[in-house]
């Protein structure tokens, strides 16, 4: 039995990952959960320069969820190569670097800038919705992200995964463009904006008015479009939207994703991926299932 | 490795309403843990998926006692528990209070007064609490009496100084070293002003909405005077970096 999978030619232990933002560079989780045991780590986007990100409050917990807008604070490029690389080096895990830009340069520098780094994977965030520029802007329209896929694959030395907004009409036809502009892996789902109003204050909740939702309870959404997705396109998929356990991964197998990505579940348990692991091993043995690839899209 | 652990409640009771004190097994972890610092707690209902941060007020070897106020669901959940219900939690988090031999003053302003008692009694040196309520309902007062010193201010006048925590030192000539503080965000940067202004060094426990807990998710960041090491920007991370900070580093 093995559940190793391969991601346009990066081959990871498993189809566990990390979903950007929800992990940081892996430091902090680190000291709960071994972070040999991920098939991957997606770090929190990065830009080409520092960004401050939006002011507090960031988050609000919702029914089943939560809601954020902490605007892709990062620390640059510069410091990430410096600090960051180094650290997940040290790691028996794949490291897929989420990039995010205001501008086609911006992306495009922080790609370039990565191309000599010991990094696997580069996955374009171009559905953050909680930054005013850039961000989903690139993302809900199907000519921007076929353009976008374009630009980035040109310049990246590193397989591309196009991350996907789930705010469109169409999953399919976003899956499509980004395939024809030439992506290698997508995923999705980022989060769906939402708001939260506290009533007694008369006032939002977040200060950026509006954030993106996370949690259990965008599970079915999430589930839903990665099957379109799925549908639409012959590249491998990321999936992830809700996950918390190797039941609701699996779901997200079985609906077409090659790999599956824990966000904010790590919020609720700190060893939540390695518990998905280990469900998913127990899955496996259970059924009789020798190779992971046998579920992959297995529910038409 | 650290990690989330199955916390047993020991005991629970009503301090003050809407005020409870929950004492929880902390396990080995609890035992290293410093006044200043918090633990996150995990509501059993599903649809509160974030750790609740909740100030430590005392610890005792590996028990931790935890005074809290119902501020939604998640704590109004915590306060219908009784002994012998198991939470899950994580903690001790963020950095805590330095322990200066100094004359200190420690101020507590409301739901910011309990961790102030833990530093009360391990601080060193010669220390005054100055305790800020809304009302009558002086809840864990007379137990920093144990330990020094103590004034008291009432919003509605009913107890102590009338005013807020500066009128009581004003009203009562309190004077120290160092200030440590905990309370509402108006508060602590009228305290950092009054220790700006007397020349006094000043350690501010902050709060804000919180995700993760542990630095990973920068939810809960606040702005720094410098640009932050770890960040490379403005923001320093509340629960990691701190909660608690030195006056000048933080801009309130």
């Amino acid at each position: 039995m093995h559940t190793r999978v391969n991601l346009a030619g990066v081959e990871l232990k498993n189809p566990v990952m990390t979903a950007s933002g929800t992990f940081g560079s892996g430091a902090e989780y680190g000291e709960y959960v071994d972070l040999n045991r991920l098939g991957a780590v997606v770090t929190k986007g990065v830009a080409n320069v520092p960004w401050e990100g939006n002011p507090t409050p960031r988050v609000a917990e919702v029914t089943g969820g939560m809601l954020n807008a902490i605007g892709l604070q990062n620390p640059g490029i510069d410091v990430f190569c410096r600090r960051d690389i180094p650290f997940l080096r040290q790691f028996d895990t794949k490291i897929i670097v989420n990039v995010c830009g205001k501008t086609e340069s911006d992306y495009l520098e922080v790609v370039e800038r990565l191309a000599d780094e010991p990094v696997d994977l580069l996955e374009i965030n171009i559905s953050c919705p909680n930054v005013k520029e850039g961000g989903i802007a690139f993302g809900q329209d199907p000519r921007a992200v076929e353009h976008i896929t374009a630009l980035v694959k040109k310049k990246a030395r590193q397989p591309v995964i196009m991350k996907l907004s789930p705010n469109v009409t169409d999953i399919g036809e976003m899956a499509r463009a980004a395939e024809a502009g030439g992506a290698d892996i997508l995923s999705l789902i980022n989060t769906l904006t939402g708001m939260k109003i506290d009533i007694h204050r008369r006032a939002f909740v977040l200060a950026n008015k509006t954030g993106g939702m996370s949690g259990p309870a965008i599970k079915p959404i999430a589930l839903r479009m990665v099957y379109q997705a799925a549908q639409a396109v012959r590249i491998p998929i990321i999936g992830m939207g809700g996950i918390v356990t190797a039941e609701d991964a699996i779901e997200f197998i079985l609906a077409g994703a090659s790999a599956v990505s824990i966000g904010t579940a790590n919020f609720m348990y700190p060893d939540a991926a390695v518990r998905v692991i280990e469900g998913i091993e127990a899955y496996m043995e259970k059924y009789g299932v020798e190779d992971i690839g046998e579920l992959v899209g297995a529910v038409r | 490795m650290k990690r989330q652990i199955e916390a047993e409640i020991l005991s629970q009771r009503r301090l003050a309403p809407e005020i409870y004190d929950m004492r929880i097994e902390g396990g080995e972890a609890a035992k290293d843990a410093r006044p200043g610092q918090f633990v996150t707690l995990y509501c059993e209902d599903g649809a509160r998926i974030l750790p609740r941060p909740i100030s430590i007020c005392e610890r005792e070897g590996t028990r931790f006692r935890l005074v809290y106020r119902i501020a939604g669901a998640g704590t109004r959940e915590f306060a219908s528990y009784g002994a012998g219900k198991k939470l899950r939690m994580m903690g001790p988090l963020g950095n805590g209070f330095p322990l200066l031999n100094k004359r200190a003053i420690l101020i507590g302003g409301g739901i910011g007064i309990p961790p102030m008692l833990e530093l009360m009694k391990e601080l060193p040196g010669e220390k005054t609490a100055v305790l800020g309520y809304r009302d009558r309902e002086l809840f864990l007062r007379d137990e920093f009496a144990a330990y020094g010193p103590v004034a008291t201010a009432t919003e509605d006048g009913s107890a102590g100084v009338r005013g807020n925590v500066l009128d009581a030192i004003r009203e009562q000539g309190v004077e120290g070293e160092v200030i440590y503080a905990c309370g509402p965000t108006p508060m602590l940067r009228a305290v950092k002003e009054y220790a700006l202004e007397k020349g006094l060094l000043c350690y501010l426990s902050l709060e804000e909405r919180m995700a993760c807990g542990i630095g990973a998710c920068l939810a809960c960041v606040c702005r720094s005077k410098e640009t932050d090491e770890h960040t490379g920007v403005h923001n320093k991370r509340v629960c990691k970096d701190g909660p608690v900070f030195e006056a000048r580093e933080v801009e309130l």
